[in-house]
């Protein structure tokens, strides 16, 4: 390598952080003084060095790096908090050739990410680990971590962390170096410029063995939390040296690099024509209807059905997905729950269309079925001009406010009743969808049903044919 | 004309976090009186002093706000 005549930004970030929402797109989100953007710095410099960028994918844990996609360049995923570890299992064995990163905190790796990393070390995964241990949780504002030392105050452990309540700070370093599989594991520091050179030899040492696919490589990077610890960014520093050290001693603690060897694993059998004929795919959509004339802006649909969870929401999406299928349309169906069970709100996202779909969430949907106010008035706005808004009449009093929209009140709650079972509501919501698109013929639905309600008794089929006839001439007599 | 070495500091993407100023073996580095663009006293170069350790490059955590050119740097003629 060229010896440098400048120390500038590392080719490994990306030079604006386009991903990265708000106006400010050159600089991180990080708090002043962060240790996070001296490690990121350490590794996005050993990935331009070492020729890596391209072949790098970075697994962005949860913790405040969880944006660390914002600033790298190169693959990345971002993972459910903990799982960093097993997700980079699965990329590194997808993809041999590639450098994987595994990039954790204390509460991800050590807490609830404690067994993966374990696992993920005892397989000796050809990943690179690095473990921010700044003994707090940073993110969700200065809890105790496994890492908090004894007597550290947190939101948490406001007297101090009692060795007997709240158990023995975990050497998570020493862990994971008693396993025989891991092949180079080291604790380091960045509190000071000494130390911080020390790390930036570390983190080369560990990419370079990723990137000959030595195994598991495992950096304990000691750091700060200046806003955790509510301290000076300078004085946090200190806290690492004079706290920190004599409870996590600095030092490599495994290194074969020399004599391990390369990782080759037994490749999977993946053929393609034995997926597509297991899955039954092989004969390609199967079409049961034809369809009939449509009118131009309901031949690609981007569906919105929203209302109280228990007014069969998701149900009225899963049939109109299905029963378009029968169309020979791609289809998608996306559900989202809010954190109650029952009554609170629910939606789900359905697209229909010709073409392959793409995003599964209808952002900007050119049709919302709206069963109650609260989702009219969230779902309404969201519509494109021109596109429609089914409504529940029934319950909802108000009217919609745009005008530039086509506007279908249905009293769906109230056609259900009158067949003497509200549960049949979506069925009624299908029923109109069917008469406003001109997508569905109400008779294709009805001949659907058996299959959709297959093992139900024969009076449950029959009161759902009604249902959808009951929606489906509400509209056409209505409009 | 720019003595090298020498750290150049892009006040706008700086915290202020001093960590800079305090890992500086030369003392050459101060935080400013002024604000910069999003509110922080930013770190400065007093002129001269710069020995081109890159202490300073490897202690800040902002990607891009400290550049350090060394001694043997060749800035590109000015055309």
């Amino acid at each position: 390598m060229e010896k440098k005549t400048v120390l500038r930004k590392p080719k490994g970030f990306l030079d604006v952080y386009k991903h990265k929402p708000g106006a400010e797109k050159d600089r991180t989100h990080y708090c002043p003084g962060c240790g996070h953007g001296i490690l990121h710095k350490l590794i996005a410099e050993a990935m331009e060095d070492l020729e890596i960028i391209d072949s790098t994918i970075l697994i962005s844990p949860v913790g405040c790096s969880v944006f660390a996609y914002y600033y790298f360049d190169g693959g990345h995923f971002q993972v459910a908090h903990g799982r960093a570890p097993a997700v980079a299992t699965a990329v590194s064995r997808a993809n041999p050739d590639k450098v994987v990163i595994s990039y954790q905190g204390d509460g991800d790796l050590a807490a609830i990410g404690a067994n993966n990393i374990l696992q993920a070390a005892n397989r000796g995964e050809n990943i690179a680990v690095f473990f921010v241990n700044n003994a707090i949780y940073g993110m969700t504002g200065g809890q105790m971590a496994p890492t908090t030392l004894e007597g550290q105050k947190t939101t948490t452990t406001p007297y101090g962390r009692n060795l007997h309540t709240d158990g023995y700070p975990i050497r998570m370093a020493e862990i994971i170096a008693q396993l025989d599989a891991p092949v180079f594991v080291t604790r380091v520091s960045l509190h000071n410029p000494a130390n911080i050179r020390k790390t930036r030899a570390a983190v080369r040492q560990a990419l370079q063995n990723a990137k000959e696919h030595k195994g598991f490589q495992f950096v304990e990077v000691l750091s700060t939390c200046p806003s955790g610890w509510k301290q000076d960014p300078v004085d946090s520093m200190k806290w690492v040296e004079e706290h920190m050290i004599p409870v996590f001693p600095l030092g490599v603690l495994r290194d074969s690099s020399a004599e391990a060897s390369v990782i080759t694993r037994a490749e999977p059998i993946v053929d393609p024509a034995r997926v597509i004929e297991k899955l039954g795919l092989a004969k390609g959509p199967s079409v049961t209807f034809s369809r009939g004339e449509i009118a131009p802006e309901y031949s690609k649909m981007s569906i919105r059905v929203a209302g109280f969870g228990g007014q069969g929401i998701m149900s009225t999406g899963q049939i109109l997905a299905q029963v378009a299928m029968e169309y020979g349309y791609n289809v998608s169906w996306l559900p989202s729950y809010g954190p109650e069970m029952r009554g609170g709100t629910a939606n789900c996202s359905v697209n229909i269309q010709d073409e392959t779909i793409g995003g599964a969430e209808a952002v900007n949907p050119n049709m919302v079925i709206a069963m109650n106010r609260p989702s009219m008035e969230k779902f309404e706005k969201a519509l494109i001009p021109g596109g429609s808004l089914v409504y529940n009449s029934t319950l909802i009093e108000v009217k919609p406010v745009r005008s530039d929209i086509r506007i279908f009140a249905v009293p769906v709650t109230g056609l259900a009743d009158e067949l003497g079972d509200t549960r049949v509501q979506s069925m009624v919501s299908v029923g109109a969808y069917a008469a406003v698109t001109g997508m569905f013929k109400s008779e294709d639905i009805v001949g659907l049903l058996p299959q959709v309600f297959k093992g139900r008794k024969q009076e449950i089929i029959d009161l759902n044919a009604r249902a959808v006839r009951a929606g489906y001439d509400f509209v056409k007599n209505s409009f | 004309m720019t003595i090298y070495p020498c750290p150049e500091i892009n006040s706008d993407e700086c915290k202020g976090c001093g960590l800079c100023v305090a890992a500086c073996p030369k003392k050459v580095l101060v935080i400013s009186e002024k604000l910069n663009s999003k509110g922080y006293h930013y770190c400065a170069y007093v002129g001269e002093g710069c020995i081109g350790c890159g202490n300073c490059f490897y202690n800040c955590p902002e990607p891009g706000a400290v550049t350090v050119y060394l001694k043997d740097f060749q800035p590109r003629k000015e055309a």
